[in-house]
């Protein structure tokens, strides 16, 4: 089986092909549901009806400053999602956005983009970086807007009504740690990998956990970077959980692949989709006119009390 | 502007080498230029990138499309660059 999964979209923008794969990489326990105007998903662990303990929302790649062809006008894409989350039946219990806030890490680009988010009717909104987000100073203006209480690059962790969350920071290497030229991979780093284990190693093999970071934990396209180069360390850590969850952006597609007990959904951009995992190269993908909003939008992530399983439901904005 | 400092002797003949960033590849990915020489890196992609190399002191901003970065080959040696927005970018000078 090759190592990522293969997407070829059809003129509807849905990804059948992608869809069987990620079907067979991740057996029985995922139900999706094809919208017909655009990728609309759900992933089911458990389909018995329960209350909703809670719900969280994860957003990502919202590029603000982006302004070419793909989508000009980042800022309005990325308030419809805002508008579509104040809508939601259930308010969330946080919203997660999962990295590259900017497109060039200037002031006013992170400015625009805290206002908005902002704008969020939920208690707290929680951030992980993307590379866009750290490029120009190592992540030192990111870390000022949205790192309050994280350590490093930016990672931590928090708890809601039992399910344990980490939110990890894999897209810089420190220095000491690259040896010769970069290889374009994600990275953890031995600082936070320690962290990771110290962090875990006090929760019940029973709790659930959810993994954010911005780079795929579970690798899509290592030839352009869509892998973390030591997740494998990561995932050791994680193995002996009964349900963990990992959720991420940088590829702007809906992507899911599972590896063991752990499952990967990518999400897709607030802002515009990426070309398919080795088609072309990872620059911004022009579609026809009236299709973007297909393309983009948010993800709802569903918990329901007494099960330790998640609902997954992505919904684009032609939704 | 570009210009040589007194202790780089500017050969008779200064060139002027490019390399063009399209398709997120440096090109050529390997140059060979020399003492004097400037170099000019211009994206030709939608999206920006950045050139960087530790040995060389080159660190760029970020080229939105269309933007150059120019530098002038200081010290003899081979030096490796990438792109820090993607680092799977790389690209080689060499300067005689």
């Amino acid at each position: 089986m090759s190592r990522y999964i293969e997407d070829q979209p059809d003129a509807d923008g849905v990804d059948r092909r992608g869809f069987l794969k990620c079907m067979a990489w991740a057996g029985t326990g995922v139900v999706w549901t094809l919208g017909s105007t655009g990728f609309t998903s759900r992933a089911l662990g458990e389909v018995a009806p329960a209350r909703k303990a809670f719900t969280f929302v994860q957003i990502s790649d919202s590029h603000i400053g982006f302004d070419k062809p793909a989508n000009q006008d980042v800022v309005g894409t990325l308030e419809e999602c805002v508008r579509r989350i104040n809508a939601l039946p259930q308010r969330p219990a946080f919203v997660m956005h999962t990295g590259d806030h900017v497109h060039l890490s200037a002031p006013d680009e992170f400015d625009t983009v805290k206002q908005i988010l902002g704008t969020i009717r939920t208690d707290r909104v929680f951030h992980v970086p993307g590379e866009h987000d750290v490029f120009v100073d190592q992540g030192r203006r990111y870390r000022r807007f949205f790192g309050r209480g994280s350590h490093g690059d930016g990672y931590y962790s928090f708890d809601v009504a039992g399910v344990h969350f980490l939110a990890l920071a894999n897209v810089q290497a420190s220095e000491a740690e690259t040896q010769g030229p970069a290889n374009g991979l994600g990275r953890l780093g031995h600082e936070q990998l320690a962290f990771i284990r110290r962090d875990l190693a006090h929760l019940s093999a029973d709790t659930p956990v959810v993994v954010f970071g911005h780079v795929p934990l579970l690798a899509v396209y290592p030839q352009w970077g869509w892998a973390t180069a030591d997740s494998a360390a990561a995932l050791r850590h994680l193995r002996r959980f009964s349900s963990v969850t990992a959720l991420n952006g940088h590829i702007h597609q809906v992507i899911s692949k599972t590896e063991g007990r752990i499952a990967m959904h990518t999400a897709a951009s607030t802002a515009y989709p990426l070309h398919p995992p080795g088609d072309v190269a990872p620059e911004p993908l022009v579609v026809p006119a009236g299709e973007l909003p297909s393309r983009i939008g948010i993800r709802t992530v569903e918990f329901r009390r007494g099960h330790s399983s998640l609902a997954l439901v992505d919904e684009s904005l032609s939704s | 502007m570009f210009y040589a400092p007194p202790d780089v002797p500017v050969a008779a003949h200064v060139r002027t080498v490019t390399v063009t960033i399209t398709n997120f590849t440096f090109r050529p990915a390997r140059v060979v230029v020399h003492r004097g020489d400037r170099i000019v890196w211009t994206n030709q992609d939608s999206d920006p990138h950045t050139i960087f190399s530790r040995a060389a002191h080159w660190s760029s901003p970020a080229l939105d499309t269309g933007k150059s970065f120019t530098r002038v080959a200081r010290r003899r040696g081979t030096f490796h660059y990438f792109c820090t927005i993607h680092p799977f970018m790389h690209g080689t000078v060499v300067v005689r």
